[in-house]
């Protein structure tokens, strides 16, 4: 069939629109937004000389949002808040308040398009927080979630610059001559006080703060080639010379002030990108292979259960247990990362996973600790699981049984609950430590919990409070940094 | 131009379709009409008669988030197997009555416990009991050690306990429990008392 002109010229304009529109997207528009709950980047569209971004897509990783097209009319409803949209005007209500647009509203296949250069004025009505919008860069920070660098020249024993930042950050690192360039596409970095510092020295000269696009970025100009070294579990990146040059000028001198994960950037070429996987949100710079592995040893996998048509507990009429356990996964991500650990979110959508899958991920990822989250409307508190082995066949040589991977690290994932429930404790959670016949604990060959999240003195309300969740999410941020050397040092 | 053979195949097939869908409509409303009133007015089996036994209940408690002893007198066959099914019968009366400390459905029943092998035990539960049961680790947890830990303390022998229901495999019992693995009664009972 193939075989045909006609055909093959098909296939070849297919394959053609294809690489073309690849090529394309590599210069979209986006917008990024930084949130305690999420980061992420969303296309941006041009209609009419005007930037829209979907309004739908914007506050779904934010929160609870529906929306409905009827005549006339474009309703959406993100939480508790209702707002009401009409397709070609520059006037909305939100929560029965006008709020006026930028440019007309707009709604194409029942998804509403907002401008881009309303969000500024309109999120914070939906949020009830603070936002900030660097609009020429298209970069949208709710909360406080804005990292600012501070920049410290130290002379002594060589020259080598200290950029500290209030969290772990992840940029992509690469070199040109004259130049060692930060980029950071999923941190909320912004500038520093001013965007372009001069030190008064030779070798480093130079800082330089940009945004565009969605992305920051930080340039650092030299004289010589730099090498950057990850400090204070990614908090600190100190910028010094490249060690030959070093040796070479200080006859023998160690290059790095101190110790730590290294990004060698020499000025033959660029270090290679992070990897693109949009569901890690890993504080991993950068590295040669071996320094990766390094890294790669504080990676936590956190799973949200349920998702797609497998809805979970129904927690109240129009609350699946599936939507809790996302938001509350996203919270987790985040204190977790706070913390200098790497993240892999199983599920950062409404996407249907298997148990086997849930699995498969995790283990090929080769993370210290994995996570599995659920919700519950009865009783109280939070209750923190470990797998209840069943009865299987012994293990195949270096193969492990499937159903009893979990076996050989079940005492770590024993200690993991313990600490874990120690945290939720502290922070006046009641807690219950069980072993639950429950996949896919069993199948996971790292230590493995499951934390069922109840109710607490709200009742249900507590469920899809963010503070609520936010208070949980922490203590089992606490309880795994606590035992953070035992997770790292397991065979 | 369509062949005439081509055209009177086409023809008689449109006719077979339409006369098939009427058929099938058919067949789908006598069905319809031959099912069974809604299983949850199902009847749960009435206890046995005959002499009382003294025997130990684990009974599943949501606020303490555990299993406590219940001392019971009940009439019990004296097959294991139909002791085994009287057991359970008398475990979910306690938990089908009004105020119970862990709920199940009331058109929950126990179908068959069947004793296939020296220390095996497969315990068949009605549609309703997993369809109506709640969902949670927990309470689908205790659920399960409730009925494992009153077969093991009961009927002497049975190491190890599958769950059926309606006959056949389920992934879980409400969306948490994993009932594809048989459940080892050890392994259960030091999970129970605390690991």
């Amino acid at each position: 069939m193939l075989s045909t002109p006609t055909n093959k010229l098909l296939v070849l304009l297919l394959v053609m629109l294809t690489l073309l529109a690849a090529a394309t997207s590599a210069d979209e528009k986006q917008l990024s937004v930084y949130a305690p709950v999420a980061t992420y980047a969303l296309p941006i569209q041009e209609r009419s000389g005007h930037e829209y971004v979907g309004l739908l897509e914007l506050l779904e990783p934010l929160g609870r949002v529906s929306s409905e097209a009827s005549t006339g009319r474009w309703r959406i409803r993100f939480n508790a808040i209702d707002a009401e949209f009409a397709p070609g005007k520059t006037r909305a209500r939100v929560q029965g308040r006008v709020t006026d647009l930028t440019a007309p509203f707009l709604v194409e296949n029942g998804r509403g398009l907002v401008s881009v250069a309303s969000l500024g004025t309109l999120l914070p009505r939906f949020l009830g927080s603070a936002v900030s919008f660097h609009e020429s860069a298209r970069r949208l920070f709710i909360g406080n979630v804005a990292i600012r660098p501070s920049l410290q020249l130290v002379t002594e024993p060589q020259p080598h610059l200290v950029v500290s930042f209030g969290a772990a950050v992840n940029p992509t690192i690469s070199t040109e001559p004259g130049k060692l360039r930060m980029l950071f596409k999923h941190d909320p970095v912004v500038g520093p006080e001013t965007s372009t510092v001069s030190f008064d020295s030779k070798v480093i000269t130079e800082a330089s703060f940009s945004e565009t696009n969605g992305v920051a970025e930080l340039d650092i100009a030299a004289a010589i080639p730099l090498i950057a070294s990850f400090n204070n579990n990614a908090r600190t990146i100190t910028i010094s010379a490249a060690p030959s040059v070093a040796s070479g000028n200080a006859a023998g001198q160690p290059a790095q002030a101190a110790a730590g994960t290294s990004v060698a950037a020499g000025t033959s070429g660029a270090a290679p990108p992070a990897a693109g996987n949009p569901t890690l949100t890993a504080p991993v710079p950068s590295a040669p292979a071996a320094v990766q592995q390094n890294v790669n040893r504080l990676l936590a996998v956190v799973d949200p259960a349920h998702g797609g048509d497998e809805r979970g507990a129904a927690l109240a009429d129009n609350l699946a247990e599936k939507d809790v356990t996302l938001g509350f996964g996203r919270l987790l991500r985040h204190e977790l990362e706070v913390r200098g650990f790497a993240v892999l979110l199983l599920r950062d959508g409404d996407n249907a996973l298997g148990t086997d899958q849930r699995a498969g991920a995790a283990n090929a990822a080769h993370a210290i600790v994995y996570i599995s989250l659920h919700a519950v409307s009865q009783g109280t508190g939070a209750g923190v699981y470990t797998a209840l082995l069943p009865v299987t066949g012994p293990n195949n040589g270096t193969f492990r049984a499937w159903n009893s991977a979990q076996a050989s690290v079940l005492s770590v994932s024993r200690t993991v609950e313990s600490a874990v429930a120690s945290e939720l404790g502290k922070k006046q959670f009641q807690v219950r430590e069980e072993a639950a016949s429950l996949r896919p604990l069993n199948n996971v060959a790292m230590p493995a919990i499951a934390v069922e999240l109840a109710p607490g003195p709200n009742g249900l309300a507590d469920l899809t409070s963010a503070s609520y969740q936010q208070k949980a999410a922490a203590a089992i941020a606490d309880g795994i940094n606590s035992v953070r050397d035992r997770l790292v040092t397991q065979p | 131009m369509i062949p005439r053979a081509l055209f009177i195949t086409i023809a008689i097939m449109l006719v077979l379709v339409i006369a098939l869908g009427f058929y099938f409509r058919r067949i789908q409303r006598q069905a319809y009409e031959l099912e069974p009133a809604a299983t949850a007015a199902l009847p749960v089996t009435p206890p046995a008669s005959g002499p009382t036994e003294s025997v130990t209940l684990y009974v599943a408690d949501d606020v303490a988030g555990g299993l406590r002893p219940q001392s019971a007198k009940i009439p019990l066959p004296g097959g294991r197997q139909q002791r085994a099914e009287e057991l359970l019968r008398a475990l979910l009366r306690i938990y089908q009555q009004p105020g119970a400390g862990h709920a199940l459905a009331a058109a929950s029943d126990i179908r068959s416990v069947y004793l296939v092998d020296p220390g095996v035990a497969v315990v068949d539960l009605n549609a309703a009991f997993a369809d109506q049961h709640r969902s949670g680790i927990m309470v689908e947890q205790l659920t399960v050690n409730s009925l494992v830990e009153t077969l093991a303390a009961n009927v002497p022998g049975i190491s190890r306990v599958s769950i059926l229901v309606e006959g056949k495999p389920r992934e879980t019992l409400a969306g948490h429990a994993d009932l594809t693995q048989f459940f080892d009664v050890q392994t259960l009972a030091q999970g129970v008392s605390g690991q």
